[in-house]
């Protein structure tokens, strides 16, 4: 066990993450994007079921640090991303660092390196294409290949993942080999993640990189349901190697919708055991406001730069994972 | 009960499902990013030696096995059991063939062995990496042929029968590795 002061990466592996970094600056730049900056601390926080922010109080008096406010430290730029958006801003990018709480493993890392961008006016398609050149800018893997979820379920587990339910589900889990876990229960999006993360995902993007798109509605998190079809949203995720990349919407702009959502998701962390969270956020006064049409997307850009270094997990390629920080 | 929760969930953890214990071998992490955290594990039945992979949800929770080693000293058969003493509380253990298998092949009174213990009771015994046995019964061998390919049966005495190389003879006294039941080499005792 080296001693564990140390960095984790070797000095070749974090000058390939300095490049790829001048690259995706570059790629912005070029195209017109703004590069902005916005704040980790905010008094708001994304509402997802499955995302646990980390919150830290900023105290007032400093002799009694645990009285204030509590801030969430973001899970991703989103929010004030948005906010800009609202305020009229042109297309805009971000290099940040990210916090998610709980979240350790080969391929994560509560504090990570996110790169997010937004353009007004994208469509889906648009995003996706500007997401598959990025990739090839990045890897050099060639164009992504585009295949939606049902797709790759059909493709990959042989089934439609949009005509069966949890117990439909759970069976093709089994049949595929999986030892899963009974607790999942009725949860059916708990199945297609397990499915997704088990079987389909670690096919994906083997040959060429994958862009997989119209997810299920279930699962639209910021993504606009598609008018034509109640059945899936307009997100879209990047698989390279197996390993989930990037995730983008055609944004969701209808501030009800928002709210119901929001709703929604703190009724599921609560029957988790899982407190809620502030339903109520700036973001939500922006789309009152009018938040323009657009394509956004996240990039985790330590699981790039794990791919280009041809390493096995983000640890190799930060200077200094969790358990050195 | 004990129980471990995902969140302890580690290598090395020894955990118990519908009454067997296992030995977690890997534990990964996965997550789709807006999805469901999940851990990947693959886990070791101590007592059948089979690995298999389960996943559990994050926020689930598994019992724990009492699982505990001891250096164990075998003493004697009786009838179809075997009987070990452990060395430092100098109690007596009766193992079943089952709980033995093969490690049969290496005890000879007196051999000191590792044995794993689920809830107090035996569930497996590790001889040494290597033993000494003595050659009870061969073939003749072939005079000056020294070639270790040619192999042949040959019985120890425990009992048991090793593939020796053609040149060894009853009386000789041979090491083993346990591990793999292979021949090493003749040893003067």
């Amino acid at each position: 066990m080296p001693a564990d002061y140390l960095p984790s990466a070797d000095w070749p592996r974090l000058a390939l993450r300095a490049i790829l970094l001048r690259l995706v600056r570059q790629f912005f730049d070029e195209r017109g994007f703004l590069e902005v900056e916005t704040p980790l601390l905010s008094a708001d926080t994304v509402v997802d079921r499955h995302i646990d922010p980390l919150s830290v109080v900023l105290f007032d008096d400093a002799r009694r640090p645990d009285v204030g406010r509590r801030m969430w430290l973001q899970t991703s730029p989103e929010f004030h991303m948005k906010r800009l958006l609202a305020a009229g801003s042109p297309a805009i990018y971000q290099v940040t660092r990210s916090f998610r709480g709980g979240e350790v493993g080969p391929l994560h890392n509560p504090e990570f390196t996110m790169v997010e961008w937004y353009r007004p006016g994208d469509s889906m398609a648009e995003g996706v294409s500007l997401l598959s050149d990025l990739c090839e800018t990045l890897l050099a893997r060639g164009p992504a290949e585009r295949l939606t979820y049902r797709e790759a379920f059909e493709k990959h587990a042989g089934i439609n993942p949009h005509a069966m339910d949890a117990a439909q589900l759970r069976l093709a889990a089994v049949a595929s080999g999986v030892v899963a876990p009974v607790s999942l229960g009725d949860d059916r999006d708990g199945w297609l993640d397990l499915l997704m993360s088990q079987i389909v995902g670690p096919r994906l993007g083997r040959e060429q990189p994958a862009i997989v798109c119209d997810f299920p509605a279930s699962q639209a998190a910021l993504a606009v349901v598609r008018d034509e079809n109640p059945l899936v949203a307009e997100r879209f995720e990047l698989f390279v190697d197996g390993i989930e990349l990037a995730n983008g919407y055609h944004e969701l702009t209808d501030p009800a919708v928002l709210r119901e959502r929001i709703a929604v998701a703190n009724e599921q962390r609560q029957s988790d055991g899982k407190p809620p969270l502030p339903p109520d956020s700036r973001l939500l006064q922006a789309m009152d406001a009018g938040l323009p049409p657009c394509s956004g997307c996240a990039l985790g850009f330590d699981r790039v730069v794990t791919l280009a270094a041809g390493a096995t997990s983000i640890g190799d390629v930060m200077a200094f994972p969790i358990d050195r920080a | 009960m004990a129980t471990f929760n995902t969140s302890e969930f580690k290598k090395g953890l020894k955990i118990q499902i519908d009454g067997d214990p296992y030995l977690m071998i890997e534990c990964n992490f996965v997550k789709p990013g807006k999805g469901q955290a999940l851990y990947k594990c693959r886990i070791r039945n101590l007592v059948r030696g089979t690995t298999i992979d389960r996943t559990w949800k994050s926020g689930d929770s598994v019992e724990a096995a009492d699982v505990s080693e001891i250096e164990g000293q075998y003493l004697y058969r009786a009838g179809e059991k075997f009987v070990f003493m452990d060395t430092t509380s100098y109690e007596q253990y009766e193992l079943t063939p089952e709980q033995v298998g093969d490690a049969w092949i290496y005890l000879k009174d007196a051999t000191l062995c590792s044995i794993v213990l689920f809830n107090d009771t035996p569930i497996t015994v590790s001889p040494p990496n290597h033993v000494n046995l003595k050659v009870e019964y061969c073939e003749p061998g072939t005079r000056g042929n020294t070639a270790t390919n040619v192999t042949k049966p040959v019985k120890v005495e425990t009992g048991g029968e090793i593939q020796c190389p053609s040149f060894v003879n009853i009386g000789d006294i041979i090491r083993v590795d346990t591990r793999t039941g292979e021949y090493v080499e003749r040893v003067k005792e």
